[in-house]
């Protein structure tokens, strides 16, 4: 196992550029997620570490190697696809043999680690059938099993869970993380749920439009977002924004909106212009009957053991997660106030967090 | 009214109906073939009697008038000779004549064999290839070339009959085994490209990119994973360019003669005694339908999903 490093890594096709001058380092035995939406470039990335395409410029380095411009079949990395791509020809055996057959492996060692993936992965009863006799959830057994028996540098998967339905998705989550406490294998997981990437990673990626925006722990990620872009992304519902037309002074504590003073962490930065937002998790917000910002409720979304309420203002939507026995109706005028100051100030021209108390 | 059904489904009115044209068709299409097959073990009289002979003696004559040369002899040389060793100089005897040695049949249909297997191989691995590339590859005015080898297909082929002939016989390449492969490739190919890259495209690419990862060549890929794959697109185009370079008559009677001759301009040569020998001709023409009709039936249930593959996107 190795760690990986991309430093100054750019893809164009053409006119396009994918993957705009990122830096990473993965460590080794890591479990990192490349998350972001569709056309972000983190599956791009993840293809050139795996030598599937190949960069416009920068390096890429396995273990202490210079690979960048290495071919696929050299670089010694396991990939999982999203389709899984397992040969529809051979069975689910020769599937798992095949990539040892071309590294030149004795019958015994190939038969040896075929039957010990299989048993890692439960599919040592499947091993003689076809492949479009399996099952997701078996297909997607087969294809981690066909990249765990090279014993690669490092793995590398496609959205792999994203064809499984909701529930099977679960539970391959769930034994994927558990596959990667047993074996350790420094893995490279690509992904557009969030949800997945929280409950997976060691350290996430968020990318968008190309760039990283931020690579931390989820927790990290979740609480201290480093631009507007992964406060909105990350989260369920996402953060919420209220524009102000202020600046933003150094230890600055208290924002006035709309005539109500606000308490907000110790601000350790100066913003750069006058058009700021103001970012709060619903969480971090309750209603109220005055002192806070005016609305009226807009919807309310039941989540079982908790509610989402949508309260229009004059700063647009605001969503609020509500304890279950808050009754509201629909229409009705209420108030949205912070319950702490888990609150981040975005600069307005670049987008990023400004440095507070809370943002440290 | 019948309820049970679904409107998608067709009544059982028009399921009869079609089941009732298709039996027509096919028995339309058969008596041609059935006429041939019986003419081919008629005798020269009942070949030609009026009316038809619809039953008939069965014989061999066709079949050892197609594989023999005889000459006609006189009843006291016939005599003269020791008794008949083999059924079939029985038979010619019996006719007035001796055999004086094969014919050139087995000649010209193995010629047909090295020509036919020998071209349609080269169409489906030269196509293969090609198709892979234009699937794959990122080639410059690919949609222009595409339409270019297409274009070679809008005429018939016979138009460029004349620069081939000229061409061929300042090659060297006229009357040669060589040639007549190169000739029936080049007419298949346009075909072979064309439906292979179809099939080509069906094939995520992500199966070679796994076989590229799991430490094989793109070659080696292309050999191991996406050749396996693609068989119902192979055997659909073997097919097609099999029949095409099998059946082919205008380019072999114009560039054979003696050495490289098929058995379709050589079949219908066969000069009995005073006119075409018909139940030869019928043998020729019988025995000269099998490898093709073996070939499809082999190949059929790949052909029938050739011919839908892709039909419908999944």
């Amino acid at each position: 196992m190795s760690k990986i490093k991309i430093v100054n890594l750019q893809k164009s096709f053409g006119d396009f550029t994918a993957v705009k001058n990122s830096n990473l380092t993965i460590n080794d035995k890591e479990f990192f997620v490349l998350l972001g939406p569709s056309g972000c470039g983190k599956t791009t990335t993840l293809r050139m570490i795996a030598g599937l395409e190949l960069p416009t410029s920068g390096e890429i380095y396995l273990g202490d190697e210079e690979v960048g411009m290495l071919r696929a079949s050299e670089r010694d990395i396991a990939f999982v696809f999203q389709l899984f791509a397992l040969y529809p020809h051979m069975n689910v055996k020769n599937n798992l043999s095949f990539p040892l057959k071309m590294q030149g492996y004795s019958r015994s060692e190939i038969k040896t680690r075929v039957e010990e993936a299989a048993k890692l992965l439960r599919i040592d009863h499947i091993l003689n059938s076809n492949i479009s006799s399996l099952s997701g959830g078996d297909r997607q057994r087969v294809a981690l099993g066909r990249a765990l028996v090279r014993r690669p540098k490092a793995f590398l998967m496609d959205e792999p869970l994203g064809t499984l339905d909701a529930e099977f998705r679960e539970l391959m989550c769930l034994e994927l993380k558990k596959l990667h406490i047993d074996i350790g294998a420094t893995t490279v997981y690509v992904t557009h749920d969030q949800l997945e990437a929280m409950s997976l990673a060691d350290r996430i990626a968020v990318m968008d439009g190309g760039e990283i925006l931020q690579a931390d722990e989820p927790s990290v990620i979740y609480n201290k977002p480093a631009t507007k872009f992964v406060a909105s992304f990350i989260g369920s519902p996402g953060m919420n924004f209220i524009s102000i037309d202020q600046g933003i002074s150094n230890e600055q504590s208290t924002l006035k909106i709309e005539g109500t003073d606000f308490i907000i962490p110790k601000q350790h930065e100066i913003s750069k212009g006058k058009k700021n937002s103001f970012g709060i998790r619903p969480e971090n917000l309750s209603l109220t009957n005055e002192g806070g910002l005016k609305g009226s409720v807009f919807g309310v979304e039941y989540l079982g053991s908790r509610k989402i309420v949508t309260v229009k203002t004059n700063f647009g939507e605001i969503k609020v997660k509500t304890d279950i026995s808050t009754s509201v109706k629909i229409n009705e005028n209420v108030q949205v106030k912070p319950s702490n100051d888990n609150i981040i100030i975005f600069d307005g021209e670049t987008d990023k967090s400004l440095k507070s108390e809370f943002m440290n | 009214m019948d309820t049970s059904r679904s409107y998608l489904e067709p009544s059982s009115f028009s399921k009869k109906l079609a089941a009732t044209i298709i039996i027509v068709y096919t028995v339309i299409t058969l008596i041609p073939i059935s006429w041939m097959v019986m003419t081919s073990f008629k005798n020269v009289n009942s070949a030609i009697s009026y009316p038809p002979e619809v039953l008939f003696d069965p014989s061999l004559e066709g079949y050892v008038n197609l594989f023999t040369n005889r000459s006609r002899q006189s009843q006291e040389y016939l005599d003269s000779l020791p008794a008949p060793e083999t059924w079939y100089e029985e038979l010619v005897r019996s006719r007035e004549m001796v055999i004086t040695g094969p014919s050139k049949f087995l000649g010209r249909y193995s010629n047909s064999m090295i020509i036919g297997f020998g071209s349609t191989f080269a169409s489906v691995f030269l196509g293969a290839l090609a198709a892979y590339a234009f699937s794959r590859f990122r080639v410059p005015l690919k949609d222009d070339l595409l339409f270019f080898i297409l274009s070679t297909r809008m005429f018939p082929p016979i138009a460029v009959a004349v620069p081939i002939f000229i061409m061929y016989r300042k090659l060297g390449l006229g009357d040669t085994h060589l040639g007549m492969i190169i000739l029936y490739t080049v007419v298949n190919l346009s075909l072979a490209v064309w439906l292979l890259k179809g099939f080509m495209d069906e094939i995520p690419k992500e199966y070679e990119e796994a076989a590229m990862i799991d430490g094989y060549s793109r070659l080696q890929a292309f050999f191991k994973v996406v050749l396996p794959q693609a068989m119902t697109g192979i055997a659909a185009t073997a097919i097609f360019c099999m029949i095409f370079s099998w059946n082919e008559y205008a380019f072999a009677v114009l560039l054979t003669q003696f050495n490289a001759q098929t058995a379709p301009p050589f079949i219908p040569t066969i000069i009995g005694e005073g006119g075409l020998d018909w139940p030869a001709i019928g043998a020729g023409t019988t025995l000269f339908l099998l490898p093709v009709m073996i070939f499809t039936i082999i190949l059929r249930k790949h052909l029938l999903r050739g011919i839908t593959f892709g039909a419908v996107r999944k």
